[in-house]
């Protein structure tokens, strides 16, 4: 799951949770959904790192992904 | 009589002898006149009748003189009479008040020129002066030229822009949203360029969570345009980014003259993913950035634009935890809301049911109380039982000797008939 289809999903469950007619199991469901998608969401952003690659391209056409020294 | 032949030939076919000429490394070798310098001891070259040179040797000496009096030098004047001929040259006049000289401009020397020149253009060019023998004209060979204003620029700038726009290419509705969290931001740029470094510098101070992948290219001069191309081209073979930066930092016009290449304007537009262009200075605005889906103003900003910073974010989250708490203690308070109303309900309709039957009970007990023989007793009557305590309402019911129980207001009196065969009186 990528950050932006947590955030998403995030948005998702919260106008649903703002909407009127919910069932009230539904809600709790989506609550609970709701607070394990912030926290994997708020541990992604605390591994947060810029790296910086290079694109390589081989003879055969494929392509490597190599670390730089800056 | 070859000379007069000559002449009029030049003034009867005027442009097509013009058109003729053609670059001096092609054409034909001068003819062979050295065996007529001398035609006697004593007299140079044309110094009496007897002694005439050739118009050839006359018009290709003048070469050789000028052409070795001249190094190549820049010219100002205005253009005029300009003519691009079919067989790829340029013609024209650079003129000023007073006199004007015949300019070619060879097809090979046309590229480092951006656009041709314009009638009535101030220009300066730069070129060798020579002699051009069929014509026995005077002839300026230029190799670049450059506007007033920067206007041949300019007007291959427009020309381009022009090309694109016909093509679509530059319509506000072929402009793509970017990613709002993009994971992979491929940079197309030089290694060792001012734009990557500081592309690499705002993505980090931003904290953002991004892979920046350098996709190396000249950003300038001559095989500029072609890394630049083939980097968004490998960009798109690749397939893992999800946004391209391509750009460069600040510099004299010419050097961000391949961010102006309609071909690497193309190569923009038909990017897989969207595309931010960062050229420059704010100033200076290229044929890229108009096709691009979004201009920055320096690479920086384009860092900027491109990334959510982890502080963004971070509040994005808050946001959206707020507004899922909020929401579903509403939820909550709502289903409680009604809870507690159904409740009062089941209340208040019980408690009418129950002081209904409470007025019945006492309308029954009332009644009862009335019917209750203690009441009576209490007025000094008093009730006989037999020894199952079954009421004894009858003189018949009684036999002689038989013992019974006599219930007054007090308490119970044990009681027996007299055992005479007695008359039963009437009460």
């Amino acid at each position: 799951v990528t950050f932006e289809e947590r955030i998403a999903r995030l948005e998702e469950i919260a106008a649903q949770l703002e909407g009127r007619d919910l069932e009230l199991a539904s809600a709790l469901a989506l609550f609970e959904e709701g607070v394990e998608q912030l926290r994997a969401a708020a541990d992604e952003l605390s591994r947060a790192d810029t790296r910086l690659q290079k694109l390589v391209e081989r003879v055969d056409g494929t392509f490597d992904v190599a670390d730089t020294r800056e | 009589v070859t000379g007069r032949r000559a002449s009029r030939r030049a003034k009867g076919e005027d442009l097509d002898l013009f058109g003729e000429s053609a670059p001096p490394v092609e054409s034909a070798p001068p003819p062979q006149v050295v065996s007529e310098y001398f035609v006697d001891d004593n007299q140079y070259p044309g110094e009496s009748a007897s002694s005439p040179v050739t118009v050839s040797v006359l018009t290709q000496t003048a070469r050789d003189v000028i052409e070795g009096a001249f190094i190549p030098l820049w010219v100002r004047g205005e253009v005029t009479d300009f003519k691009a001929h079919r067989n790829g040259h340029w013609y024209f006049c650079l003129r000023d008040r007073a006199a004007q000289i015949r300019c070619v401009v060879w097809n090979r020397d046309q590229r480092g020129i951006p656009a041709p020149p314009d009638d009535g253009m101030q220009v300066v060019a730069f070129g060798r002066l020579t002699v051009y023998p069929t014509r026995g004209e005077m002839q300026f060979s230029i190799t670049r030229i450059e506007a007033e204003g920067d206007g041949l620029r300019r007007k291959a700038l427009e020309a381009t822009r022009k090309r694109l726009e016909a093509d679509g290419l530059l319509s506000i509705e072929r402009k793509r949203a970017l990613p709002r969290f993009p994971r992979v931001i491929a940079v197309v740029t030089s290694p060792d360029g001012a734009a990557l470094h500081d592309i690499v510098a705002v993505t980090r101070q931003r904290a953002a969570n991004v892979r920046l992948v350098l996709v190396p290219a000249k950003v300038q001069g001559d095989g500029a345009p072609g890394e630049l191309r083939r980097a968004l081209d490998r960009v798109n073979r690749w397939g893992e980014a999800d946004l391209v930066i391509i750009g460069r930092g600040g510099g004299a016009r010419e050097d961000l003259w391949a961010f102006n290449d309609e071909r690497v304007a193309r190569a923009v537009a038909a990017c897989s993913v969207p595309t931010i262009s960062a050229v420059g200075h704010e100033v200076d605005i290229t044929i890229c950035d108009l096709v691009a889906d979004y201009r920055a103003p320096t690479p920086s900003a384009a860092a900027e634009a491109a990334t959510r910073s982890r502080a963004e974010l971070e509040s994005e989250l808050r946001k959206l935890s707020l507004r899922m708490a909020g929401s579903t203690r509403a939820q909550l308070r709502h289903r409680a809301d009604a809870l507690r109303h159904l409740g009062r309900d089941i209340v208040d309709a019980s408690s009418d049911v129950m002081a209904r039957r409470r007025t019945a009970l006492q309308g029954v007990a009332g009644r009862l109380h009335a019917l209750s023989p203690v009441a009576t007793l209490a007025r000094g009557y008093a009730v006989a039982r037999d020894a199952n305590g079954r009421t004894l309402g009858n003189a018949g019911s009684f036999t002689p000797g038989m013992p019974f129980d006599l219930i007054v207001q007090d308490g119970v009196v044990p009681a027996a008939v007299r055992a005479t065969d007695g008359e039963h009186r009437d009460v």
